[in-house]
């Protein structure tokens, strides 16, 4: 019997650069399967030729036996293929009907569209993959999730055979999660083959049955999720074995040099405790709507506190904006790295510089030497690939993003550098990289402030946790406390009102 | 020693920056120059010395505003109210020199700072809310025309003044018209502060992403302040040598100055949405608008003719820009 789908020796390049050579990819009925690999391997191209972006250069296609040609978009959906992007491509203002019959309209002879209909039709497919949701509400009533889910059903009428999910959780909640699961659960008993694409190796576990691996634009194999470990996830990518991915040594001088007490901003950030000591590395752990974005953001001027104190070698500080907190040799690596981060059509030299063109702008003079010298020390110190200083933000991969706006920080910071989620959708390599290097930092006497979702992450590289709940800090955990069941009961415990 | 290091970096600097200006125009030079040849072809007058100072003389006033609005425009922003800024200081410097007897050397400075006031108005709305420049300026444009056409009553006040008519025909240094000198330190300024200073840096920065501005430190709200004053500052100075040139104050005068620099400025490949962008091309835009005006008018083109002209140049220049940037 032949698979649903066969992608045999799929080879694409761009202007010269082979990008896919010779990869296979073979998904079956009912299957949910993931690919893997860096940032750069090939996993959007080779989606974006099953989906009718790019065309292939050579090898075949085929669905259910038979060999497919695809050109474009609608190709790729007469064939069954959908893909859901990670930006959704839905109209806030329309209707979830509106939105699911967008573009093929239900209309009556005069041209008149059904709306009557088309919400029945749509309220059929909601109810049969039980999903709690009027047919006639707006879409900007509904949570990303739940929208997400639209955009699932819009696939699915179209008679979608083969889902394909780019990164389908990077804006969702831990319990929104779960949802889309449960989601992935039901098409998975109606045949639908899933195609999952996430950096996430945790998720890989909680839902995907069999995983293909790409590397510089190769398979390197496929395997059954549950018959492989994670180790042997990471060399495949990778291409070698990661002994080293975390790199942690012990820093901590005994001189407090923050200390928070009974901090509040009014709003998500309720009663916050911690100090942090020269030299160390703070995680700080909690759910999605814990508060602990807020209370950095906080605590580095961009909101103000209501209460409490916040002290700073030992005098009470609180800043008014970034620029106050700057002054007293702070950094702050945001979470969202495209809208708060970067800028985006800048290039790598304004982006690296940004914070302290005072060192090389002065008295109308324009020193580019030493602006260079900055910049490209930098990209040498922390290996961002890029053609050059002058190549434009937006260009780059995003492992080379975060190492630029890391970059930028690292020129103005002197003692505690604030990181909210600073491995977010960056690829192995590229982390293994940032570990390394926010353990030197730590080494050189900086305090470190990691905001993160991923618990091996915060387990492995933390001298401490902070773990928060509901605006309150609940506990903080000492290194050798450290462990999953640990920060999750801290992250769960509710303080009384 | 140190002096002399200092002004070799100035002088290898100033090279640098002009080279470059050149290479990001590359295209909008090769147009303008391929414009120069047909006209110096079909017309005698075109390629003379004396034709070339009078082109610099014509495009003065939009080379003043144009510097404002190339910082206006990376900042993100749009400023319609120029032209009509142009009007109020033009037009109370004349009423107060003529009506009012005030001597002009205090009139100037008293104008400039009215129609600087507008600038100050668009930047205060502007940074503290959420209201759209576009929306902020077009109502400030008709408040400032209507005042002008209030204060002159809707006529055209004279001036006999020694001081106003040199800033408006004078020469300096054996023959060189004072606009060009104008030009010249507007250009200087405007180069200084969108290259050389942490202003010029932020102003790029906040154009580009507005919030990652605000992560990095930066005070958006004092760039954009600071911005729109000195757009409204460069539109008053306009304003007087505009009303000096032709000795009055006229309500009507700088009407639609604002989509003559905006032109330019997007000619000069600036990108409307802000955070991109050059004086260079800018300048280069102004010439080639002079350009186009003056040797329309020695070709005697009719002039509703050449309104359809610089529209399509100005549209063709934007699709050039798009396609280079598919093609990428």
């Amino acid at each position: 019997m032949s698979s649903l789908l066969e992608m045999k020796n799929i080879s694409k390049s761009f202007s010269g650069n082979k990008v896919l050579s010779g990869v296979n990819l073979l998904v079956e009925e009912g299957e949910v399967h993931a690919l893997l690999g860096e940032n750069g391997a090939g996993k959007s191209t080779l989606m974006k030729i099953l989906g009718g972006i790019y065309t292939k250069d050579g090898g075949t296609i085929s669905i259910d036996g038979e060999e497919v040609q695809i050109h474009s978009v609608d190709d790729a959906r007469d064939k069954g293929v959908s893909i859901i992007h990670q930006e959704l491509m839905l109209a806030e203002h329309l209707t979830i009907a509106e939105n699911i019959f967008m573009g093929r309209e239900i209309k009556n002879k005069a041209g008149i569209v059904n709306l009557k209909k088309q919400e029945q039709i749509a309220q059929g497919f909601l109810d049969q993959y039980e999903i709690g949701l009027e047919s006639n509400l707006r879409l900007d009533k509904l949570t990303i999730a739940k929208q997400q889910m639209v955009e699932i059903i819009r696939a699915v009428s179209f008679g979608a055979k083969i889902i394909v999910m780019d990164e389908p959780t990077s804006s969702l909640s831990d319990a929104e999660v779960e949802i889309l699961y449960e989601m992935i659960r039901v098409l998975k008993k109606k045949a639908v083959a899933v195609i999952y694409i996430s950096h996430r190796l945790n998720e890989l576990y909680d839902i995907t049955d069999r995983i293909t691996v790409l590397r510089d634009g190769e398979s390197v194999g496929t395997v059954v999720t549950k018959e492989t470990k994670r180790q042997q996830l990471i060399s495949m990518m990778v291409g070698r074995d990661l002994s080293s991915y975390y790199t942690k040594t012990d820093n901590v001088v005994n001189e407090t040099v923050l200390k928070v007490t009974d901090l509040s901003d009014g709003n998500k950030v309720k009663r916050v405790n911690f100090d942090l000591k020269k030299g160390e590395i703070l995680g700080i752990a909690g759910l999605v709507g814990a508060g602990r974005s807020e209370t950095v953001e906080c605590l580095f001027g961009l909101t103000q506190k209501k209460a409490g104190i916040i002290e700073y070698k030992g005098k009470e500080v609180a800043f008014k904006n970034p620029r106050e907190a700057m002054a007293q040799g702070f950094g702050f690596v945001p979470e969202d790295r495209k809208q708060e981060g970067l800028f985006l059509q800048s290039d790598v030299r304004f982006n690296t510089t940004i914070n302290i063109v005072e060192r090389f702008l002065k008295k109308l003079l324009w020193n580019r030497q030493k602006e260079n010298e900055i910049v490209s020390e930098k990209i040498d110190d922390m290996h961002i690939k890029v053609t050059g200083a002058s190549q434009i933000v937006s260009k780059l991969s995003g492992g080379n993003q975060q190492k630029v706006l890391i970059a930028r920080w690292l020129c103005s910071t002197r003692t505690v550098l604030i990181l909210d989620e600073p491995t977010r959708g960056v690829d192995v390599k590229t982390k293994a990289e940032i570990y390394a290097l926010i353990d030197n930092l730590a080494k050189s006497g900086m305090s470190i402030i990691m905001v993160s979702s991923e618990l091996p992450e915060l387990i492995n590289m933390s001298d401490r946790v902070m773990v928060m709940c509901n605006g309150y800090s609940t506990g903080i955990l000492k290194r050798d406390e450290l462990s999953q069941e640990n920060i999750m009961t801290l992250a769960t415990t509710e303080v009384g009102a | 020693m140190e002096a002399k290091k200092t002004k070799e970096n100035w002088f290898a600097s100033f090279g640098r920056s002009v080279l470059a200006g050149l290479k990001t125009n590359g295209g909008i030079i090769i147009g303008l120059i391929i414009i120069c040849i047909i006209l110096g072809i079909m017309t005698d007058p075109f390629l003379t010395i004396r034709n070339f100072t009078n082109i610099m003389r014509q495009i003065s006033i939009n080379v003043i505003l144009a510097c404002g609005m190339t910082m206006v425009i990376i900042l993100g922003g749009i400023d319609l109210s120029v032209g009509s800024i142009i009007a109020v200081s033009g037009c109370l410097c004349c009423g107060l020199i003529t009506n009012m007897g005030v001597p002009s050397y205090a009139a100037i400075p008293i104008s400039i700072l009215a129609g600087t006031l507008v600038g100050i108005f668009n930047g205060a709305v502007i940074s503290r809310t959420t209201i759209p420049p576009f929306i902020v300026t077009l109502a400030m444009m008709n408040i400032g025309r209507g005042f002008a056409r209030i204060y002159t009553k809707a006529t055209t006040i004279l001036v006999d003044d020694e001081l106003f008519t040199f800033i408006g025909s004078g020469t300096v240094l054996g023959g060189i018209p004072i606009h060009i000198v104008y030009m010249v330190i507007v250009i200087a300024v405007s180069a200084l502060i969108l290259n050389r200073t942490k202003l010029g840096r932020n102003i790029y920065a906040v154009g580009d992403n507005k919030q990652a501005a605000a992560y990095s430190g930066i005070h958006a709200k004092k760039v954009t302040m600071t911005v729109f004053v000195i757009m409204g500052f460069f539109a008053a100075c306009a304003g007087i040598i505009s009303s000096a040139r032709t000795f009055s104050g006229q309500f009507n005068v700088g009407e639609g100055a604002e989509m003559d620099a905006i032109s330019a400025v997007v000619l000069g490949g600036t990108s409307m949405s802000g955070g991109i962008g050059h004086l260079s091309g800018t300048i280069i835009g102004c010439v080639v608008i002079g350009v186009l005006n003056n040797g329309m008018n020695i070709l005697g083109i009719d002039s509703s003719w050449q309104y359809v002209v610089k529209g399509i140049v100005v549209l063709l220049a934007v699709f050039i820009d798009y396609f280079k940037k598919i093609r990428e």
